[in-house]
């Protein structure tokens, strides 16, 4: 296990995107500074990594993680943690449209707000947001939970399969067959597991304060007489 | 005089009794009608081009002698290790999903035998299929089902699909009876759902993002795969240029007789444009941009036969891409299936969906009567990977040959050094589709 720091104004992204895919050891620590907003930021990571983005980070910072626990100390470009596997990504300040887009596995921790289409797509990864979300957040949310401790814009949940959204706050509508649902001792459960994990800035929430909204189903299957806008 | 129709049984042009039958089904189902395959309205096309062979102007190569090159080479722009094919035939994308694991096997081993790439499809990579394709093209589709890095890696290549010729501006489709529990759990769904895919990537938004979420695959396989774009046929010119503008090492272009395993029927035959007028908009837009020769350009859409890839290439793409005609050489639209050493009679199977062999488009439905596109255990094992593999061998060798017979005729060494001075159109449209005179003439509609 070694650290190595890196300073985006004196090395490329493709330098260090490099030494992370072919040089880096488990267990290994990389500081990375002066993000300054560059893109794709320690994409592609495959192995068991602790990585501190110290700053803001472009479009797809720790797109497609597997294994590594990413940290961005400000906010996060559109498609933060994309299509991620495993791991953890925590971006301390706010993200971008479509945050945890497609993710499979893994936790995205967002502090802040959440832009438009977060969590769209959802294979199975876990998303909790401190703040609110922007419209069409949880859009065909395939499996995996998402927990919104803010309020959530038009269209929650729209097409959704079977991914959990979980809401605190308000919701301004709800998307096509999605619907609100009574909680059960699991989603407590799984609401109080995924506070936790977010970390200490999530403890002042209680589960308790949260609603369940899942799909209808009415979607799955064509059907002429469920006048669905197909 | 013209034949005389008593007025009691003159067939309305506007409703005849195709257009009735769509009604009645409108009215008695309350929803489009599906299907698969491309579009079967009549459209220019290749055929409506014919080559200038080499006489007392041109000087022919000896057709079975002289060599004629067919190498082809993909992604020289930006990618460490571009593609490098035999022959510019390649297998377009089809899912497996669509297909089924027998299937992708039987591409995966001819494509590898005569040289060329398979592309994966709407719900990820199979080890079937990568075991088998030497060389496999990965798709990231809208949908990202069954999307992953470690797939990403095994890669040799990487096409960004935003649509496709059967239906730009479309998602992909899937009924119930083919989301089997494995294609299910490959794409994350529930099985037998009647699965409907996004139309957008769930993760940028125009052109200017899709430069950003290009090199972010880039950066995720360290730069060494060639990343095509693929687009559906519509506004062409700008389409390519903008995918160029992106960062594409390969701009696929798909015309509107592309094929489809599930789509609403207005889609297929309504969207998009032909593929010959597709080819010549693509080109000039990479010549716009003095790009011709460093972005490779791949054209598909209703290609058939070696003079389909021949007209092609002399128009200017780099090479080709088959799904339809790929799947006919497997056995699609057959009277017979072949299987245990023996041919057996389809014909009950084509009847129990209301078709016959040599006019099936019902992909969508599952029910394949020749084991092709099929999920059904006991459908699919009427194709299996060797028999089908030998067939499609067998078709592309033949599309080769016939390729290289029409080089040497014009006079080449090389099929890319076909060109457009070696084509004339039979017809005033392609004549204006293609950019090419009508022949016997110098006149370019449009021009």
């Amino acid at each position: 296990m070694g650290s190595v720091a890196f300073d985006l104004e004196q090395t490329p992204v493709r330098e260090i995107n490099h030494f992370i895919h072919k040089d880096a050891n488990a267990g290994d620590k990389i500081a990375i500074t002066n993000a300054g907003g560059a893109h794709s930021i320690a994409c592609g990571c495959d192995k068991e990594l602790e990585i501190l983005i110290d700053g803001h980070a472009g479009y797809y910072a720790g797109g497609m993680n597997k294994d590594a626990d990413i940290t961005i100390s400000g906010s996060a470009g559109t498609g933060v943690g994309e299509n991620m596997m495993s791991g953890k990504i925590h971006v301390k300040g706010f993200a971008s449209n479509g945050a945890g887009a497609s993710a499979h596995g893994g936790l995205l921790v967002i502090n802040g707000d959440a832009g438009l289409r977060c969590g769209i797509s959802l294979k199975g990864g876990d998303i909790v947001v401190g703040g609110s979300v922007g419209s069409f957040s949880g859009f065909m949310a395939q499996a995996g939970r998402m927990v919104i401790c803010g309020n959530a814009a038009d269209a929650l949940g729209d097409s959704l399969y079977e991914a959990i959204i979980y809401l605190r706050g308000e919701v301004k509508s709800l998307g096509a067959d999605a619907q609100f649902e009574p909680m059960t001792d699991d989603d407590y459960a799984a609401v109080a597991e995924l506070l936790s994990k977010a970390g200490e800035d999530f403890a002042k929430y209680s589960p308790k304060e949260f609603k369940r909204i899942a799909s209808s189903k009415s979607l799955y299957h064509w059907n002429a007489d469920a006048n669905q806008e197909y | 005089m013209a034949e005389h129709k008593s007025i009691s049984k003159e067939e309305s042009y506007s409703f005849d009794r195709s257009a009735i039958d769509y009604i009645r089904n409108a009215a008695a189902h309350g929803l489009y009608e599906i299907r698969g395959m491309g579009a079967k309205r009549k459209l220019p096309t290749f055929d409506d081009l014919v080559f200038l062979g080499a006489s007392n102007s041109r000087y022919p190569l000896e057709g079975y002698r002289e060599k004629c090159s067919t190498k082809t080479v993909l992604g020289t722009r930006f990618a460490k290790k571009p593609i490098e094919l035999e022959i510019p035939i390649t297998i377009a994308g089809m899912s497996f999903g669509s297909l089924s694991a027998n299937v992708k096997e039987a591409l995966g081993r001819a494509a590898t035998e005569v040289g060329t790439s398979t592309t994966t499809g709407d719900g990820g990579m199979t080890p079937e299929e990568r075991l088998s394709s030497k060389t496999l093209v990965y798709q990231c589709l809208p949908s990202r089902y069954g999307f992953n890095p470690d797939d990403l890696r095994k890669a040799d290549a990487i096409e960004v699909v935003i649509g496709q010729g059967a239906k730009p501006g479309g998602g992909g489709m899937l009924l119930g009876q083919k989301v089997s529990p494995r294609v299910a759990g490959m794409r994350t769904l529930p099985e037998g759902i009647d699965q409907r895919s996004a139309c957008r990537h769930p993760d940028w938004t125009g052109p200017d993002d899709l430069a950003i979420k290009i090199t972010e695959l880039r950066e995720i396989t360290d730069w060494e795969k060639p990343i095509y774009v693929k687009v559906g046929a519509t506004r062409t010119f700008n389409d390519v240029k903008l995918a160029v503008h992106s960062g594409a090492d390969v701009v696929v272009v798909d015309g509107m007789q592309g094929g489809t395993a599930a789509t609403q029927t207005c889609f297929i035959e309504h969207i998009g444009i032909p593929t010959l007028a597709a080819v010549k908009q693509a080109v000039a837009a990479l010549e716009d941009l003095d790009m011709k020769g460093k972005v490779q350009l791949i054209v598909s859409g209703g290609i058939r036969t070696g003079a389909d890839v021949a007209k092609a290439l002399a128009m200017g793409a780099d090479a080709v891409s088959i799904g339809q005609g790929v799947l006919i050489a497997l056995g699609c639209n057959g009277e017979t299936y072949y299987q245990n050493g023996a041919h057996h009679d389809a014909s009950a199977d084509y009847a129990a969906l209301g078709t016959c062999a040599g006019f099936c488009h019902h992909c969508h439905t599952g029910k394949c009567p020749v084991g092709i596109t099929t999920q059904d255990e006991v459908l699919e094992q009427r194709l299996t990977p060797e028999v089908g593999a030998k067939h499609l061998k067998n078709y592309l060798k033949t599309l080769n040959m016939e390729l290289t017979t029409i080089a040497r005729a014009c006079g080449k060494q090389n099929v890319h050094h076909l060109e457009r001075e070696d084509l004339v159109a039979l017809t005033i449209e392609a004549a204006a589709m293609a950019g090419l005179p009508l022949a016997g003439t110098n006149w370019i509609p449009g021009l």
